[in-house]
């Protein structure tokens, strides 16, 4: 009970602390800030409808206290540039960004794993040694680089597969054909990353002595690894695969991009370009509640596989 | 070092170091070509002796362009972990000194600040106050900052019980020349550690921002804005973004090998992790 109150304090003060910062930069934005934040090319009546509609007339505390009651209530503000709600824009593309980045996820946990129980059974191997190599690459080249080559390399040059775009609604076939690049590049480098943390716990829980005592039962190698062990070595990669949502997050935004593929990426982007920001607040904040989501969801499952974090807590 | 140059991968990793803080001292000696030198009817040339890497959609030579880069990209993760470091490391040391309750404010501090998703953070703040070098610097130093202060408070609570730090104290050295003098030089090993295996993290970040036009500003050469080059002229030459991709992708790889070469070297026992 201390443990789950604590994890929801901790994520209650993140977002809390991440609505401040975003409130802050409208307050701290040099010169008016109806000019700033629109761009000199925004008409008079523009800017005196943005002005108003964000409530800088308004003395600070009530601006933020709206602000903070407002996005409460689910109300992320207007689009200046449409007129539409900012919560409507947002609510368009997010499922394109949830679906990437989820299906990214389960590509990494997918090969991950395996791969990295695979190098722990024999470690020293050749199999390990080129595993280790093969990791620490697709750990370091950053994931919109290796979305640029798998461009080039797939769609450019050999044809294979349709990259631009996310395909038609109604055909899911071609969605998911359309799916596979942005996600192989998102994934590649928690492949390595999640193989390399499941070696290196799979190890550890290995040499444990309960794992001596199943070996001294006589139970099989596959049962003791993937029945006894792999439940323990998986706590280390779980509690990365939180903070890693939100470098992932990050990374879509790029791949995204690479693919012209809609989502919250290419939102922020445009939001940014044509100076909208409340559209720009709002993708922001949805990212850091996503973010925040995840961590709080790990924590707890981690707390529900490793009964002994609870009690620590 | 000679640990560390013992595998093959760290004698790669130290090469390319080398290379790209050798490209970025001395890129305006080593350049063949003024890096923002238009020569438009040479535009998308292939590998020759002239141009060695080609030249990009306005003839500017690649090769002296990602020399340049370098110098960007090193200055950006140089300086922000530079600041990083500093900073978290005081606070971390000021959190393992005073009292408990001081202590656990700091701590939540750090959690927060290291648990926000800061790429997309920093794509707001840069929003709002324009894109810079010192913006730049400023967002990635600050969510660095936590990583320095855990691991330089965690070093420190292990010195604590040590004899010869007893010793210091009783023959009255006052805490200021404890820390500077005994504490600092002690924990410094795994902050240098840290500090390496970092920059290919900032490069990372520097390539990303630049590459979507968040962070520096063009004409100036960074590896992301080279890439974003290649990239819009795609249908017309591959070999701008892909020249521009394998040498980001090469030195991001360079830097990790270096930092883990490093790790290894420091501490034996840490292995691969």
């Amino acid at each position: 009970m201390r443990y789950l109150l604590s994890r929801l304090l901790t994520t209650a003060l993140i977002v809390a602390g991440a609505m401040l910062l975003l409130f802050a930069l409208t307050v701290l934005v040099p010169g008016d800030p109806a000019a700033a934040l629109l761009g000199p090319q925004a008409s008079p009546e523009y800017a005196a409808r943005f002005v108003a509609e964000m409530g800088l007339d308004q003395p600070v505390h009530i601006r933020l206290w709206r602000f903070f009651t407002h996005v409460l209530t689910g109300d992320l503000g207007t689009d200046v540039v449409s007129g539409r709600k900012v919560s409507a824009a947002i609510g368009a593309v997010l499922p394109y960004t949830v679906v990437l980045t989820a299906t990214s996820i389960g590509l990494a946990v997918l090969l991950g794993v395996p791969l990295g129980c695979l190098a722990a059974t024999r470690p020293g191997s050749l199999t390990d040694n080129v595993l280790a190599g093969v990791s620490v690459a697709l750990i370091a080249i950053p994931s919109f680089v290796i979305a640029i080559l798998l461009l080039l390399v797939f769609s450019v040059w050999l044809d294979w597969l349709p990259v631009l775009g996310t395909g038609r609604g109604d055909d899911l076939a071609d969605q998911a054909r359309r799916l596979i690049l942005p996600t192989v590049a998102l994934s590649v480098g928690w492949v390595g990353y999640i193989a390399r943390l499941v070696r290196t716990a799979m190890l550890e829980v290995l040499a444990e002595p309960y794992i001596r005592t199943a070996r001294a039962y006589g139970l099989p190698r596959g049962t003791i690894v993937l029945k006894y062990a792999l439940k323990n070595a998986c706590i280390p990669p779980l509690a990365v695969l939180g903070l890693g949502i939100g470098r992932l997050l990050g990374g879509a935004v790029l791949v995204e991009l690479v693919f012209s593929r809609p989502g919250l990426g290419r939102l922020v982007l445009d939001a940014i370009n044509v100076r909208n920001y409340p559209v720009l607040q709002g993708a922001v904040l949805v990212v850091v509640l996503l973010f925040a989501g995840a961590n709080l969801a790990v924590d707890l499952l981690y707390g529900a596989i490793d009964p002994r974090l609870r009690r620590r807590a | 070092m000679r640990r560390m140059l013992a595998t093959p991968a760290g004698v790669l990793g130290a090469l390319i170091v080398g290379a790209v803080l050798l490209a970025a001292q001395f890129a305006p000696w080593i350049a063949p070509y003024d890096p923002d030198a238009l020569a438009v009817l040479d535009r998308f040339a292939g590998l020759s002796r002239a141009h060695l890497l080609g030249t990009d959609q306005l003839g500017r030579d690649l090769y002296s362009r990602l020399l340049h880069g370098a110098t960007v990209a090193m200055g950006v993760s140089l300086t922000s972990i530079a600041i990083a470091a500093l900073s978290g490391t005081a606070l971390g040391i000021l959190a393992a000194s005073v009292p408990a309750a001081w202590e656990r404010l700091i701590l939540v501090a750090f959690d927060i600040i290291a648990s926000f998703p800061s790429i997309v953070l920093a794509l707001a703040v840069v929003a709002v106050f324009g894109p810079s070098n010192a913006h730049l610097v400023g967002i990635v130093a600050v969510t660095l900052v936590p990583q320095f202060g855990r691991v330089a408070r965690a070093q420190v609570l292990t010195l604590r019980a040590v004899p010869f730090l007893e010793a210091e104290r009783i023959l009255g050295a006052s805490p200021l020349r404890i820390m500077w003098s005994h504490v600092l030089p002690n924990i410094a090993g795994p902050l240098i550690v840290l500090a390496s295996m970092e920059v290919p993290v900032v490069i990372t970040i520097e390539a990303g921002l630049s590459f979507i036009g968040l962070g520096v500003r063009p004409p100036l050469a960074s590896w992301g804005t080279l890439i974003y080059d290649g990239y819009s002229y795609l249908s017309d030459s591959t070999l701008p973004v892909l020249v521009a991709s394998l040498a980001l992708a090469a030195a991001t790889l360079g830097f990790t090998l270096f930092g883990e070469a490093l790790r290894d070297a420091v501490d034996p026992r840490a292995g691969r992790g």
